[in-house]
């Protein structure tokens, strides 16, 4: 597809696009055929939900101008648009998760390249992650200060999965790790851990962690709730990473191992220098699967009482001046978390041509 | 006759039930070159590999420069380190360019510096007739290319010992050549060399002994020309009639 398109991209856009189509769709009478009634059905699907969408939408006024009309609702969602991306998050103050954001997407963009991957990078981010912080959470500095507890909307779900990545991603290789290697004791620990976790749902790891947790600690100990519930996410997320990175481990050739002992590698060197690097390229896909799906779980954090991103939308649809525009809303957040689930995935296709190492799969 | 670099007294090796080594004995000394032939299943490829420790022996002795070969982790990674070892599937590291994979080990094990380590490689690769592709990846090299880098990456170690596992059965047969030309400079260079092949070109060529190995156990050693004009044992002779056609 990419040669082909590349052959043809001197000629003239639209000849392009002729011709494209001419090979594609309309080949054969049949293909032909089979071509247009599926246009037919895409748009006779498709046309109304547009009229919806754009043609007959509010944009602009209050609840009662958004009943007359037929379509979307969309002046609900720029009435309430702040509160389902930062959630009780005072008002005054939203410039902070704002450029909060703003930071840590610029620099997730900035990261992207694996030529910028290095220590200077690691410590930049550790910069930028204490940056935030201070933004989020102020009380020093003269900036004033925000209980984690009022942190929410767009900002939490990143929060949630940002560490939950950071902290599993190793943690699942060395439970992986210790799931393959040959010390009896570790491996049981480590299939013990994995069937455990992956044994139970996500929603009861989360709420033993939010009420059963607090039990087991000394009187006066306690942690913030967030935290508790980003211990329980990285919990669960470790072990189906651990899973994926084993994928990887065994489909390395045993050829890999042998030459790495007989070069005299330590079993660390072999793992880092050899083994690793190839074993995680091959199961990027999978890795990116669980991420986007682990990016989506996190809200489940709503059954501790956490508002996420999901969470606000449904705060957002009780005001009972704005009742009936749940759609809308539900729209909203799709796209939001479409946006960045469908960003992992290009991104993956991205990562994976870049570790190709020379050889065209 | 100098020193043995390698010993090796009564080793026994089992595969769970089955018995694969019985009672090797064998002393290989500095310089010599020794070419181990028999048919498929007969133990000759796990002798190799016990030799440095990619399988482990059950019983008996291995001494390789004096060190001998047990669970020691530190002296295991001693003997690691000078004894070079070429598969058949060459097992180079695909994720690294042909460079990277010369200087891997000299870096990490030995530590060298990267730039010792690199021009150290370039003129390995040189004398394996392959440095214009040291910065592309082995799979952009033909097997005989890829053989030969499996080699130099072994002497970036400076090994004393040189070990080959049928350095040539997966080449196509043109390449087959290319490869045993760079092992017989190796063997003119004085390389201790112990090779599991059955390029029976290359052992009368190069061989200072041919070991004959049948179902676990050495059967006959001997000069190769004494060993092809006039094997001692009947399993030999049949063994050379199959090959030789």
């Amino acid at each position: 597809m990419d040669d082909y398109n590349r052959d043809i991209s001197t000629q003239a856009p639209l000849q392009n696009v002729a011709q494209w189509m001419k090979k594609n769709l309309f080949a054969t009478p049949l293909n032909t055929i089979i071509s247009l009634s599926v246009i037919c059905l895409l748009l006779s699907a498709l046309g109304p939900f547009i009229q919806w969408l754009f043609i007959d939408s509010t944009w602009e006024g209050n609840a009662s101008d958004c009943r007359e009309a037929s379509g979307a609702c969309w002046a609900f969602i720029r009435e309430k648009y702040q509160f389902i991306l930062f959630g009780f998050y005072p008002r005054d103050l939203l410039w902070r998760p704002i450029l909060s954001l703003i930071l840590f997407i610029s620099f997730i963009w900035w990261s992207k390249e694996p030529k910028r991957w290095n220590r200077r990078l690691l410590w930049r981010w550790v910069k930028l992650i204490l940056l935030i912080a201070l933004l989020m959470r102020g009380g020093v500095l003269g900036i004033e200060y925000v209980s984690v507890d009022q942190w929410g909307g767009l900002p939490l779900t990143l929060l949630l999965s940002f560490f939950g990545l950071l902290f599993s991603y190793p943690l699942g290789i060395l439970l992986a790790l210790s799931r393959t290697g040959d010390l009896p004791l570790i491996r049981f620990l480590s299939v013990t851990y994995i069937e455990l976790i992956r044994g139970v749902p996500m929603i009861s790891l989360l709420f033993m962690a939010s009420v059963m947790f607090p039990l087991f600690m000394p009187d006066g100990v306690s942690f913030p709730k967030l935290l508790r519930a980003q211990l329980a996410i990285i919990m669960f997320m470790s072990a189906y990473m651990a899973e994926v990175v084993r994928g990887g481990l065994m489909a390395i050739d045993r050829g890999q191992y042998e030459a790495a002992d007989a070069l005299g590698l330590n079993y660390w060197q072999k793992q880092i220098k050899v083994i690793l690097p190839q074993a995680l390229k091959i199961v990027i896909p999978p890795t990116v699967n669980t991420t986007i799906g682990m990016f989506k779980d996190t809200s489940l954090v709503v059954i501790i009482a956490l508002s996420d991103l999901l969470m606000t939308t449904k705060t957002a649809l009780k005001d009972a001046s704005w009742l009936g525009f749940s759609v809308e809303a539900y729209l909203f957040a799709a796209v939001i978390y479409f946006v960045f689930c469908f960003s992992m995935s290009r991104y993956s296709n991205r990562l994976e041509e870049e570790f190709s190492f020379g050889v065209k799969s | 006759m100098s020193k043995n670099i390698i010993e090796i007294q009564e080793l026994n090796k089992w595969y769970d039930d089955f018995h694969v080594l019985k009672d090797i004995s064998l002393n290989v000394s500095q310089g010599e070159k020794i070419v181990i032939c028999g048919p498929s299943g007969s133990g000759k490829s796990t002798l190799i590999r016990c030799l440095n420790h990619l399988e482990e022996h059950q019983k008996g002795l291995i001494k390789i420069n004096g060190i001998k070969l047990d669970n020691n982790i530190k002296n295991l990674q001693k003997v690691r380190e000078n004894v070079g070892m070429v598969f058949q599937h060459f097992n180079l590291f695909a994720h690294l360019t042909i460079l990277e994979n010369l200087t891997l080990a000299p870096m990490c094990v030995r530590k060298q510096p990267k730039q010792s380590a690199e021009k150290f490689a370039l003129e390995l690769l040189e004398r394996v007739a392959i440095a214009e592709h040291a910065y592309k990846y082995p799979g952009q090299l033909s097997g005989g290319q890829k053989q030969r880098v499996a080699i130099a990456r072994s002497l970036c170690m400076q090994p004393q010992v040189m070990l080959f596992d049928e350095p040539t059965s997966a080449l196509d047969p043109e390449m087959v050549k290319e490869v045993l030309d760079v092992m017989v400079d190796l063997a003119k260079e004085g390389m201790t060399m112990i090779c599991v092949t059955h390029e029976m070109g290359f052992a009368r060529q190069v061989a200072d002994r041919v070991i004959f190995m049948d179902e676990g156990q050495i059967v006959e050693q001997a000069a190769p020309d004494d060993f092809f004009s006039n094997p001692q044992h009947e399993r030999s002779r049949e063994f050379l009639s199959q090959i030789l056609h």
